[in-house]
């Protein structure tokens, strides 16, 4: 075994190692303080003079004694079917009092790339219950798709109600929900541990806790734990895993803490240049792939820092993942939950989830008259405040009705309100009775005809 | 081409990164790096060192693993196969790399470009006797259906040849011999760094033809031509530029996923092959070659897989034919050579991309053009680039070093997107070059008076422009007849003319005969407007007269000619036009 007591440095999260023999990029380092402790660190930079090892679990109380041990092997996680129901640390040791995980497999936590010949393209509605979802950005099996919220949002209730409420319609699949919280508070982590044990959904979750005092270079590593986890489960055991991750903020920060401590040429706002390539390693292991049934599907979650989406961290996260969901503090402040501003949230694979044999026929164009008529309702507030409402035409009054019952009636919905499908496009086609028919100009009238509410009535 | 020492040792790994010592290297050698032979590509000569950027993860690797250098530069393999492949950035084919390592992508793996295994049947065009030089054609193999895939002269070679086959070969075959002993394949390799040569570049007069109105009609590319398409995200540039892989009128399409999503490179790997190419009947994949490196693929890569994308591209251009590629995107491209510029300590230039950011995108766009070949035909590359901007900052250095280079700009609006308006092109912030040099093409070829409609629609769009913002102010009430009416034919430009549905099967493809007769139609329904407005009709009447609307659904007409007169036909009675 190859042990060194030779530690020539220490500098914020790295320990710098001089060595005689070899060691392996990527390596599994252990470290033994004199006082009998232990710390897991990776191999970051290796060569004939000095290694670089960045320590997970922090260098509090590392000194030059200290032994620093190459463990020849790369960082591994045990998986296994019964880590179902199981919390674990960041990086990976159960924390609920429960008896050690017995591998059935140790995996690389690095996931390899999924070959994109391999994969099957996502078309799956899964129904979350929550209409501004369902409705107007369909979630999809094998879907990355990240809430982009703020400081004091009510993000992480959005994450459990969907959670809670995810199921793909008319089939009893199983299930399956891995939760990863980086640099989340006690506070948060106890509402969702809380939210789990009440409504039963810790029995089919596994949870990767590291909280706002636990080391944050460990953040490095919970990901994509969780994300091995999830594919052990999904392409072993063909579950259908949901994997939500909180808060990729806190994620980020590590990496740039890491970035900063190695003295890197700093990218924007001094996030490391290769971000984009790290995030995309976490986010890229969502989807499907052909000829096995299990799936995973991301709910990654981060705070934008400011409320800036061109902030480096959605601003990269929205180039990898397909689409976003923007939480808004206005419609927050208005009371309205969830405060989902349907207009810069997207769902880049909802064309393929909805219409006929999915959702319903009506789904694509529904969702179009929708989209442009709320967007033209917000313009027009803009209009409103300078000319008032009284120099607006009786057209534009409705758009303008038409957005204020559209947040009130169609986004707004219980904690607890698990609308299906139907609901939501029901309330929608309500919404646009308020319009005049002719407005209506981007559904055909074959839909109108079978949905719209005026229509209906008549046939009855 | 001696290499003396092609074997050393590790010195340093980082990341993708690795440096070796006691290597014979010069730059752009490709190397196999430790036991694995993972594959890699000097990019660095310190003093005894070099500096080597590895195309796969480096896990594992240590000081003191055995580097070979293979003393060749990174090249791909040109020849009969290449078309309906699917490859990585370095020419590895995924099918052959998921039949060795299964549904992820292992380390190490190494799959020959072209398929050994295959015969494929080949006419020479030479004789015996016959002088051939670099670039000449030496017969043709019937690579699918429809292209025929002629067989070059690899372009340093020339010589008389001795010998010359007919029959079934392999790609390793040797299918002749030159006088001077030279074997001659149906293959050969090419150095991806450098441009394949040709006679001289041809001014772009043709344009490139994508059935897509607002491009062809508003902000045409010429075959040859450079164009970017902007986006922040969310605003359909994948849509788009999807649909000119489908639709342009070129012989071959090289698509390049560089640092794309995973799902989405997955659905141009499903649909290109169920796409019907709508010129021969024949799957589009039939004349398509896609460069797959999704963003979570090595690094190294990716900033490879835009120049084995246009080499194979150039390829095809040789032999005659146009070729259409797609780089999406070229900002991925650019922050994997930031990437692998702060790996290498370079000191940094804007926004920490490397100094050399301008002149390699000059160089790779450079590479497009409308050419004569080394053996006399013409053929084409037009390279269109997509580029992603961080929150959407067209001030950043990717995008304003693009522009100063491409000729063609079309600017993907998110506003536009969230009003759905597709395709998101923004019609006063796009611009086209070319527009004055094809306009005597579309002239001759299409009608007479298509510059004049094109700048008529372009008038109206701006003057609408400037009137929205009077609008915002006042609303459209306070605004005299005659502009209120501006406003109805601009918005039937926008809502007719521009938005085009990509998953409408008739509205998806629409030809320059149709794209013309909409537009004239147009103009003839503003003309019936204001001759109605004169005639003393109100402009609400105007505005809501019967007929517009079937107008507005008669793109989505197999038979549109005949829904657009009766249209037409139904505006100029209810007004009482003649």
């Amino acid at each position: 075994m190859k042990e060194y007591k030779t530690i020539t440095q220490v500098a914020g999260p790295l320990v710098f190692v001089e060595k005689t023999e070899p060691v392996g990029y990527g390596e599994l380092v252990t470290i033994t303080l004199p006082d009998g402790s232990a710390r897991r660190g990776q191999v970051l930079d290796t060569s004939k003079d000095i290694v670089v090892v960045q320590v997970f679990e922090g260098t509090r109380g590392i000194d030059t004694s200290s032994t620093v041990r190459f463990t020849g092997d790369i960082i591994r996680l045990n998986v296994s079917y019964d880590m179902l129901g199981r919390i674990l640390s960041g990086s990976g040791d159960p924390i609920d009092g429960g008896p050690k995980i017995v591998p059935e497999e140790r995996r690389e936590i690095i996931g390899a790339a999924i070959n994109p010949y391999a994969r099957e393209y996502p078309r799956e509605f899964i129904q979350t219950g929550i209409s501004a979802i369902d409705g107007m950005n369909t979630l999809v099996r094998g879907q990355k798709l990240p809430i982009f919220s703020g400081s004091g949002l009510p993000h992480n209730d959005i994450a459990l109600q969907v959670a809670r409420q995810a199921k793909v319609r008319g089939e009893g699949e199983e299930f399956a929900v891995v939760f990863a919280a980086m640099g989340i508070t006690h506070e948060e982590a106890h509402q969702f541990m809380k939210d789990f044990e009440r409504t039963g959904a810790l029995e089919r979750a596994v949870v990767f806790l590291n909280l706002a005092n636990d080391p944050a270079i460990e953040r490095l590593l919970t990901p994509r734990m969780a994300l091995t986890a999830a594919e052990f489960l999904a392409y072993e055991y063909d579950l259908h895993v949901l994997v939500i991750l909180t808060d990729m903020t806190n994620y980020c920060e590590a990496l740039r803490e890491i970035s900063a401590a190695r003295e890197e040429v700093p990218g924007r706002r001094g996030y490391p240049g290769y971000m984009y390539t790290d995030l995309a390693t976490i986010y890229e292991r969502a989807g499907r792939i052909r000829g096995r049934k299990g799936t995973i599907t991301q709910m990654p979650i981060l705070t934008m820092p400011g409320d800036d989406i061109t902030h480096p961290i959605p601003d990269l996260t929205g180039y990898i993942t397909e689409g976003q969901i923007v939480l808004s503090r206005e419609l927050h402040a208005k009371g309205i939950y969830p405060p989902i501003n349907v207009l810069p949230s997207l769902s880049r694979l909802m064309k393929e989830g909805i219409g006929e044999g999915r959702t319903r026929d009506d789904h694509v164009q529904w969702n179009d008259q929708m989209y442009a008529a709320y967007a033209e309702g917000v313009d027009l507030r803009g209009l409103v405040a300078i000319v008032g409402e009284e120099a607006l035409s009786e057209r534009d009054r409705r758009y303008l009705r038409f957005a204020d019952e559209f947040e009130r009636r169609f986004v707004q919905q219980g904690r607890y309100e698990d609308r299906d499908i139907e609901t939501t496009l029901g309330i929608g086609w309500e919404l646009l009775s308020m319009l005049p028919e002719a407005e209506l100009t981007k559904i055909e009238r074959k839909y109108i005809e079978k949905y719209h509410p005026a229509h209906r009535k008549k046939a009855e | 081409m001696e290499v003396k020492e092609l074997i050393g040792k590790v010195y340093r790994v980082s990341g993708p990164l690795v440096v070796a010592e006691g290597l014979k290297a010069r730059m752009y050698d490709v190397c196999r790096v430790g036991d694995e032979g993972l594959m890699g590509e000097v990019v660095g000569l310190v003093g005894e060192k070099a500096l080597i950027q590895v195309y796969e993860d480096t896990s594992g690797i240590k000081p003191g693993d055995r580097i070979e250098n293979t003393g060749m530069p990174l090249s791909v393999e040109l020849g009969p196969g290449l078309l309906k492949s699917i490859y990585d950035g370095v020419q590895r084919p995924l099918p052959a790399l998921k039949d060795a390592s299964g549904d992820f992508i292992g380390r190490g793996i190494d799959a020959p470009a072209l398929d050994r295994s295959v015969k494929w049947e080949f006419r020479p065009v030479v004789k015996k006797g016959d002088r051939v030089n670099g670039g000449d054609i030496l017969g043709g193999v019937q690579e699918t259906e429809f292209i025929e895939h002629k067989i070059l002269v690899p372009p340093n070679v020339s010589g008389i040849v001795s010998e010359i086959y007919e029959g079934s070969f392999t790609v390793d075959e040797t299918i002749g011999v030159l006088e001077d002993g030279t074997e001659l394949k149906l293959s050969h390799k090419w150095p991806v760094r450098i441009a394949r040569p040709y006679q001289e570049k041809l001014p772009p007069e043709i344009p490139l033809i994508t059935g897509q109105r607002i491009l062809d009609a508003l902000f045409p590319v010429a075959k040859g031509g450079t164009a970017a398409i902007p986006g922040p995200f969310g605003s359909g540039k994948t849509v788009t530029q999807h649909q000119l892989a489908k639709w342009s009128d070129t012989h071959v399409v090289v698509y390049i996923g560089c640092g794309e999503r995973g799902n989405e490179m997955t659905e141009v790997l499903e649909e290109f092959p169920e796409l019907e190419d709508p010129r021969t009947g024949k799957p589009l994949m039939e004349r398509t070659v896609l460069i797959a490196n999704t963003s979570n693929m090595p690094v190294a890569a990716r900033e490879a897989s835009v120049y084995t994308g246009i080499t194979i591209a150039e390829y095809f251009r040789d032999m005659g034919y146009d070729v259409s590629i797609m780089a999406d995107s070229t900002s991925r491209w650019a922050e994997a050579m930031r990437e692998i510029s702060g790996r290498l300590e370079e000191m940094p230039g804007e926004e920490g991309y490397p100094a050399y950011l301008a002149s390699r995108l000059a160089e790779f766009y450079e590479r497009a053009g409308r050419v004569r070949t080394l053996n006399g035909n013409i053929g084409s590359v037009t390279v269109v680039g997509a580029v992603s901007p961080p929150g959407g900052d067209f001030s950043e250095p990717v995008t304003q070093n693009t522009l100063r280079i491409v000729k063609v700009f079309w600017a993907l609006d998110a506003k536009l997107a969230a009003r759905r308006h597709f395709p998101a092109i923004n019609w006063l912030q796009s611009y086209s070059l070319y527009a004055d040099s094809l306009a005597e093409w579309f002239t001759e070829n299409i009608s007479q008076d298509w510059s004049e409609l094109r700048k008529w629609a372009m008038t109206i769009l701006q003057e609408e422009a400037n009137l929205q913002e009077i609008v915002q102010l006042v609303g459209s009430d306070a605004l005299p007849e005659s502009q209120r009416l501006l406003l109805e034919v601009a918005r039937l430009i926008r809502e007719v003319f521009l938005q085009q549905y990509a998953y409408h099967p008739v509205d998806t493809f629409c030809d320059l005969k149709k794209q013309y007769d909409i537009l004239r139609s147009i103009k003839e329904i503003n003309d019936i407007f204001y001759k109605a407005l004169e005639a003393g009709k109100l402009v609400e009447e105007i505005i809501g007269v019967e007929g517009v609307d079937e107008f507005a659904r008669a793109k989505f007409e197999e038979n549109y000619s005949e829904a657009i007169e009766n249209a037409v036909r139904k505006i100029k009675q209810n007004l009482g036009v003649e």
